[in-house]
């Protein structure tokens, strides 16, 4: 059985637990083939292996079509207000850590109306764990395109063509400080949850991206990383400690200028993978690899996954070391303060 | 009665009596000089302004001669007044800064129309200043800063010190920054470091003019600089020169003073709004067993309450500085999800900010605290000076039909009530709940009669703890019947795993609902339950029963409304008074209390948001008196106010 030390202070389950225990009465609402069908599955059978108590679990999510989740999970839940998802999980997380926290949001949601709360829940590393379905397009909204929509893009609002950049998450993740890092993809179940293990695992937040198909106003956006017949040569399969191999003859090198190419396996040694690296560079430069149009040379699994102090393990710490110096606050020597006068009849 | 009162300022008292004995030889608490002592002579009240540049420490001056008197047992209240720029450029009229103390031998409610002394640190100070004293009041300017250069930056074409033009007041001239140098010429420190204790020797004086003990303040200099000894022995010794310099100079011929006041009885403080409610939120976490969760995002005139709880975390108060303000609420309302006491503070601007989360729990139906105090507005508006134009913001200020309870503090220390009396609200009826203060509550002070714990208010909550569905099931939406609250269950209870969300949900269950009929009961029960909260009635103040003329409030208007009644009284008008703390919902009696009165004035600090509440909720021809000014109203104006309303009722009445 897999070590959570993350969720150390979260009670423990009295028993084995199933995926029937973290399903809800409530009918899926998504689109059928909607990507989100399998992330909800590979997630509702993940979460018995943490062996924890299901009502010390909470989603919490923003708004979109992701943002639905927490109806379906068997947990706490809270279906909030659009991008605000990390900030309202902020404030549960900071001040229950005995709970295990996780936020589902979208592209729109994350990087979008809610950029902001992402990139500081990020570098403060609250004990949170992030899924962000990426679509790279609008669907509750119906069809407009989003903020890791490619450049170009025709949609309902963009009918001559995007002309917005569009971000690369986890290039951003890693530039907000970002303690864990990673991606994997909606229809592959086994690595989505060996991600979402190593998510678990961490302590601090933690960012999973999660390459998901609309089906209905973005269909067959990563058709190139899921088709057998070419995902094999576009995914590199980043394993902690193993060389980063690019297809079946291609690996990944870091060139004399510092910069990672892609090159025949007969050229260079191939870079070996150490996602505790402390300093981000190589991870930055994985998140770079992947041509952000067609998709080629796709790092998916763990990129960046560092130890480094969790918000609200040193809040707890602070108001004990408070207690600890000061004694525990008395509510009447605090009103009355250091200078008083009396009046008497 | 002595020329150091302003006589339109005679009547703040109860009945206006005044207690002003002869001028008197006695000894001061320092004096040691052999010479013949300086009369004193008694006063009932005095009024005095500190005024200088942003960086001349006019608040910390104002603090501590506050701090003093205080500790002498005087009523009291104040009203500082500084600008948005924290170092405006030197010298200049938009960055001066003053602190207005009033103080007095009985119970006060302002902190006075104008002031009887005023301390002028440079010409800007007297120049901004000048326009609000009244003839005979006493200016004490520091003659150093009046060069040519610094009259000619705020326009004096000639020196105001000696063209006769300060004739009608009695001035003395002192050259504060000479003095403060020369006391402090042995202390080692580079004149620009020992010139910035000339505040301290301004505070000397003053304190020598009014008796002030001295003690309190040379303790706080040292504590202030306990790792700058030197710099503490140099206050120390400006305060003490100042405080000499009074005693011997022949400039100052007496001295004054006010005896301490007859309060009811009890142990007293001095406190701010701000400070009060800061108090008030770590009792209402105390008194409810619940910890205390700020998620707060800085803004002025706020910030301090954010201060001040980040340094109680020994009672397990978790303060979080956000990244914005719509962060601040939203961890705020996330630990109020996990059973936390959830604050959020800010002002006008941040609100607006905040409204959609305000939305969500109005939705979710989670006890939440948003503490607003307000400044002048719309938009950045006047960061540092007071306002009251949040209310209807505050009333209305969302998408849907999205009520909100409101309560609002009167003075200073009421602040304290306030913070309690919201989470009261909040926590019962599981909803969020407005506490508006403003800019001169916040930092405005009065002596606090400190209050027994043990009788504050008894907060405990109960959480669900077992399925409320007949069929087992948790029905997160099913309600009290009295109050409609709705259970509050957290996570980490077993068999009450439930989903919530800022989409409509079926009553009972909680589950999505769109249904038209289930909508429209939801909009109408949460409606009710914010009707149904119980608030005490509002308490009429008419003494003889006769009054024809009902002055309604609300917030800091208070003690001014008041102070002004009094003066209608004294002078054998015939006003009532009440003063509204709940402005949603309104006191149960306020109909039948608005219509026993033939007029009804309404003052606020904005254009008439509680008029037109009133107007349309009770079809009262509520009559209003506005002013948007960033400051307090002043007794004598609304006392105008209340003489012409009685006096337009007379003359109808003999037509």
């Amino acid at each position: 059985m897999t070590d959570f030390p993350a969720l150390r202070l979260v009670p423990k389950a009295d028993g084995p637990q199933s995926v029937k225990d973290f399903k809800t009465d409530q009918e899926v609402r998504w689109c059928p083939g909607c990507g989100d069908y399998a992330i909800l599955a590979a997630v509702q059978s993940f979460m018995p292996e943490l062996g924890i108590r299901r009502e010390n679990t909470v989603f919490v999510s923003g708004i979109g079509c992701s943002s639905r989740f927490p109806y379906y999970m068997n947990t706490y839940g809270m279906h909030s207000i659009h991008g605000r998802a990390p900030a309202i999980a902020t404030g549960l997380a900071a001040s229950r850590p005995d709970l295990s926290v996780w936020v589902v949001t979208g592209d729109g949601d994350a990087l979008s109306i809610g950029g902001n709360h992402l990139i500081h829940a990020l570098r403060r590393n609250v004990n949170l764990k992030i899924l962000l379905f990426n679509n790279r397009i609008y669907g509750l909204t119906k069809g407009q395109y989003s903020p890791t929509s490619e450049v170009g893009k025709i949609t309902k609002s963009t009918p001559m063509g995007s002309l917005d950049a569009p971000f690369n998450p986890l290039s951003l993740a890693i530039g907000a400080e970002a303690s864990f890092v990673a991606r994997t993809i909606d229809s592959d179940r086994q690595h989505l949850q060996s991600v979402l293990r190593a998510a678990a695992q961490h302590e601090g937040t933690a960012l999973v991206e999660i390459y998901q198909n609309c089906n209905i106003f973005n269909d067959g956006a990563f058709e190139v990383l899921k088709e057998p017949g070419t995902r094999d040569e576009a995914l590199i399969r980043l394993e902690h400690g193993q060389p980063i191999l690019a297809g079946a003859d291609r690996h990944v090198v870091r060139g004399a200028d510092g910069e990672l190419r892609i090159v025949p396996r007969s050229e260079g040694t191939a870079l070996v993978h150490d996602a505790h690296a402390s300093s981000p560079t190589a991870a930055f430069a994985l998140t770079r690899l992947a041509d952000a149009d067609l998709l080629h040379h796709t790092p998916i699994g763990v990129l960046r996954d560092v130890r480094r102090e969790v918000y609200d393990v040193q809040m707890a710490d602070q108001l004990a070391l408070a207690e600890e110096q000061k004694g525990r606050g008395e509510l009447a020597g605090l009103l009355a303060g250091s200078s008083t006068w009396t009046v008497t009849d | 009665m002595t020329s150091q009162v302003d006589q339109s300022e005679a009547v703040d008292g109860p009945g206006g009596e005044r207690r002003t004995g002869p001028a008197s030889p006695r000894s001061g608490p320092q004096d040691g000089s052999g010479r013949a002592p300086k009369p004193i002579r008694r006063l009932d009240r005095v009024i005095i302004r500190f005024a200088g540049d942003s960086g001349d420490g006019m608040q910390l001056t104002g603090d501590r001669f506050t701090s003093e008197t205080a500790a002498f047992g005087n009523d009291l209240s104040t009203l500082p007044n500084f600008p948005a720029e924290i170092r405006a450029p030197a010298g200049t009229l938009p960055g001066v800064s003053s602190f207005q103390l009033h103080f007095a031998d009985h119970d006060i409610l302002t902190p006075g129309d104008a002031p009887d002394v005023l301390v002028a640190m440079n010409p800007a100070a007297l120049k901004a200043n000048l326009a609000d004293l009244p003839a005979g009041a006493e200016i004490i300017v520091n003659t150093d800063e009046f060069t040519k250069r610094a009259l000619a930056k705020v326009g004096y074409d000639k020196d105001p010190l000696a063209d006769g033009s300060l004739e009608a007041f009695r001035l003395h001239p002192v050259p504060l920054t000479t003095l403060t140098l020369e006391a402090l010429k042995d202390s080692g420190l580079a004149r620009k470091d020992a010139e910035r204790a000339k505040n301290m020797f301004a505070l000397g004086l003053l304190s020598w003019m009014y008796h002030r003990p001295t003690h309190g303040t040379e303790l706080f200099l040292r504590q202030k600089f306990a790792k700058k000894p030197q710099i503490a022995e140099a206050n120390v010794a400006a305060f003490r020169a100042g405080w000499n310099f009074g005693e011997t100079t022949e400039d100052f011929a007496v001295s004054y003073e006010v005896p301490p006041a007859k309060l009811p009885a009890g142990t007293y403080r001095n406190i701010s709004g701000n400070l009060a409610l800061s108090y008030g939120l770590v009792a209402a976490g105390e008194r409810s067993g619940l910890p205390v969760f700020l998620g707060s995002y800085p803004i002025t005139p706020a910030s301090d309450i954010l201060h001040e709880l980040s340094k109680h975390k020994n009672f397990g108060v978790r303060t979080f500085q956000a990244e914005d303000e719509i962060a601040g609420i939203g961890a705020a309302l996330g630990a109020a999800f996990g059973g936390a006491l959830g604050v959020t503070t800010t002002s006008g601007p941040g609100v607006a900010l905040k409204s959609e989360t305000i939305g969500l729990a109005v939705s979710l139906e989670l006890p939440l605290l948003v503490v607003d105090i307000q400044r002048g507005g719309p938009s950045t508006g006047l960061p540092t000076k007071t306002e009251q134009a949040d209310l209807l913001q505050a009333m209305f200020g969302r998408n849907g039909e999205a009520p909100v309870p409101i309560v609002a503090p009167a003075t200073p220390a009421e602040c304290f009530d306030a913070a309690l009396d919201a989470a009261r609200i909040a926590l019962t009826y599981r909803t969020p709940v407005f506490l508006l203060s403003d800019g001169y509550l916040a930092n405005g002070s009065e002596p606090w009669k400190i209050p027994d714990v043990d009788e504050l208010p008894d907060l405990r909550v109960e959480f669900a703890t077992e399925p409320n569905g007949a069929d087992g099931t948790f029905r997160p939406y099913q309600r009290d019947p009295h109050t409609l609250a709705r259970p509050w269950a957290v996570p980490g209870t077993p068999g009450l795993e439930h989903r919530i969300g800022g989409i409509e949900k079926q009553d009972g269950t909680g589950n999505i609902s769109y249904d038209p009929a289930n909508h429209d009961f939801m909009v109408r029960t949460r409606q009710a339950k914010i009707d149904g909260i119980e608030v005490p009635d509002v308490e009429v103040d008419d003494p003889s029963g006769e009054a024809r003329v009902l002055v309604l409030g609300w917030g800091s208007t208070y003690g001014p409304i008041t102070a002004a009644v009094r003066r209608v009284r004294a002078d054998g008008g015939q006003v009532a008074q009440a003063h509204l703390r709940h402005l949603n919902p309104f006191p149960a009696n306020l109909g039948t209390v608005l219509r026993r009165y033939e007029r009804v004035i309404v003052p606020e600090m904005n254009l008439g948001q509680l008029a037109l509440l009133l107007r349309a909720k009770y079809l009262v021809d509520a009559q209003s008196y506005n002013q948007v000014r960033g400051l307090p109203f002043k007794a004598a104006q609304l006392a105008d106010v209340l003489h012409a309303a009685i006096g337009t009722l007379d003359a109808e009445a003999t037509r």
